[in-house]
């Protein structure tokens, strides 16, 4: 079944320079494989299209079901310089919670906050 | 016994009271505040050229050291802080004199740690800009303020000389929460095993409640109980760095793996690498496990031998920023917002603005996710229409202000308006990376007595 993002992981975005980074963190252990597999860095490129100007590198963190996204030239410029009303890009973690994703129906169950459509 | 470290500040604006708590009721031997954002320093810079009489330091240094000082010469806990920014000695004074206010025995001991400014020397030591590889020469002659961030060892040395508070300007966030373990286990500079350790646990405590339950709670996803009464994390710490990240009982808020996960990242670029002054820490390894109620146990941080380098902030002038908005309610609301934005786009012409670059946003549709905003969602009932615009001139710049205003009646019907009642322009001061060798920064301890 297609899901959003929001119910297999959770999400915090930082910032440095003009490079923001968007963490993605499973829920549940089991839900990490299909974020590794359906979340690209290309993917996550493509999502953010409009915002992130510069190169996206993911790196993975097996042991806690972790993946970090950094987005270079993400902030407009850093801090100072941007002409965006979230300068600090504290808000562009969510935007991926919108990200589509096909979860197995066998684990439904360890969606967050989520109810199939015949349930 | 582990050592107990505990959280006053996670940066300038950060709430004062969960300090106050954490000193009567955290049971600490150190209390440390981290009281800066990147442009902290450079900001300080600006305003001593406007206003001589500024001191400097943290302007709530009285707030934070006049409440959390009771608590802590009560217990005999220690504060390391970064609270001096541009001036740590006149901090350090003024620490002298709220102890001595608060009726402190003589004799005890605050020092000073200064040497990360090196706003006249930088350009003798730095040589490429990090962002796009330019010689860091070519920022000469804008340059407002440069400080290299210091590790932990000024720190450990002031600690060694008997001081009981430590007040510094630029030293890498981890750092200051680190160096106490450093001192009281004994930790060798160069063992990057365990410096890894305790750097990583500084990381999970240097930004306050953001590993309590603060930037963490979404209603039905990850809820947290009573988050309007956040605590402040304490970490108690063992020998080999290894800690359970705690918090004072019946506060607010919640620790559990999700929290401590979501710290753990917060700004780290590669996890195997996240570089600071002290040591490379490597994250990956690590092991989290909930062993109580509000209690996660962190082991197995690694740590991999520090660079030969240290990384230096250089914040230039820049230019300006001109912004300002107006507003749309009511049916049709986006559509007159969108003739507003055609206007004042032909009106940047007929006045020639020499902006480099200009933004034109609709809060409350797309002025946050820009791109990535539905394009199917229904049409709002309000809309901001904000402009802002990118100049070299302050000159430039206040033409924003000025078309906008021109909106108020040559505008689109029933536009909403606020009168100007502040300067709408702000100087952007630009801040650039680069590295230093580890030798061109030369720590300096003054030492106060009560």
């Amino acid at each position: 079944m297609r899901v959003k993002l929001q119910h297999a992981a959770h999400v915090r975005s930082g910032d440095k320079g003009n490079t923001s980074n968007i963490t993605v963190i499973a829920y549940e252990p089991d839900l990490y494989p299909i974020l590794k597999d359906q979340l690209t860095a290309d993917k996550f490129k493509a999502f953010y299209a409009g915002i992130v100007t510069g190169k996206v590198t993911r790196y993975e963190v097996d042991k806690l079901g972790v993946l970090n996204f950094v987005a270079e030239g993400a902030l407009g410029g850093g801090v100072s310089r941007s002409l965006s009303l979230d300068n600090y890009g504290k808000a562009l973690s969510a935007a991926v919670l919108g990200f589509e994703l096909d979860v197995p129906e066998k684990l439904g169950n360890l969606l967050v906050n989520f109810r199939t459509p015949s349930a | 016994m582990a050592l107990r470290i505990g959280s006053g500040s996670a940066w300038w604006g950060d709430r004062l009271e969960p300090a106050k708590l954490n000193a009567e009721q955290g049971d600490l031997d150190y209390l440390c505040f981290e009281t800066m954002a990147e442009a902290t320093i450079s900001a300080a810079q600006v305003r001593k050229r406007r206003d001589p009489s500024f001191p400097g330091y943290d302007t709530y240094l009285d707030d934070r050291m006049s409440r959390v000082l009771p608590g802590c010469l009560k217990r005999g806990t220690k504060i390391v802080s970064n609270q001096g920014w541009i001036n740590p000695e006149g901090a350090s004074e003024r620490v002298v004199h709220w102890l001595r206010e608060l009726g402190a025995p003589k004799g005890i001991k605050v020092a000073a740690v200064n040497g990360s400014l090196i706003t006249d020397t930088v350009l003798d030591h730095a040589d490429t800009l990090m962002e796009d590889g330019r010689p860091a020469s070519a920022l000469k002659g804008s340059i407002v303020s440069a400080e290299a961030y210091m590790g932990a060892e000024p720190i450990v040395q002031a600690l060694k000389d008997g001081a009981q508070i430590v007040i510094t300007g630029r030293v890498a966030d981890p750092s200051i929460f680190m160096a106490p373990m450093m001192h009281e286990y004994g930790w060798d500079a160069l063992d990057h095993a365990r410096v890894g350790h305790g750097n990583g646990i500084g990381h999970l405590l240097e930004c306050g409640a953001q590993v309590t339950g603060g930037y963490f709670c979404d209603p039905g996803f990850k809820d947290v109980p009573d988050p309007w009464d956040l605590a402040f994390p304490i970490a108690e710490v063992e020998s080999d760095g290894s800690a359970v990240i705690s918090k004072v009982k019946n506060t607010g808020g919640a620790i559990n793996i999700r929290t401590v996960k979501e710290q753990l990242f917060y700004e780290v670029h590669d996890p195997a690498n996240y570089i600071t002054p002290d040591v490379v820490v490597d994250f990956t390894t690590t092991d989290l496990e909930e062993i109580g109620h509000d209690r996660v146990r962190v082991t197995n941080i690694s740590g991999k031998p520090r660079t030969p380098t240290l990384k230096v902030s250089i914040a230039c002038h820049e230019g300006f920023i001109g912004e300002d908005m107006f507003f749309y309610a009511g049916p049709g609301a986006l559509r007159r917002a969108e003739l507003a934005k055609k206007i004042l786009e032909e009106r940047f012409k007929i006045v020639n603005l020499k902006a480099e670059d200009v933004r034109v946003d609709f809060v409350g549709l797309n002025a946050i996710h820009a791109g990535v905003s539905p394009k199917d969602q229904p049409e709002p009932y309000e809309i901001a229409v904000r402009v802002a615009a990118r100049t070299k001139t302050r000159e430039e710049a206040m033409k924003i202000g000025r078309e906008i205003d021109g909106m108020a009646v040559s505008g689109v019907a029933m536009t909403g308006k606020r009168v100007p009642h502040q300067d709408r322009t702000r100087e952007i001061i630009g801040v650039w990376s680069s590295l230093v060798a580890r030798e061109a920064i030369k720590p300096v301890i003054t030492m106060y007595e009560s």
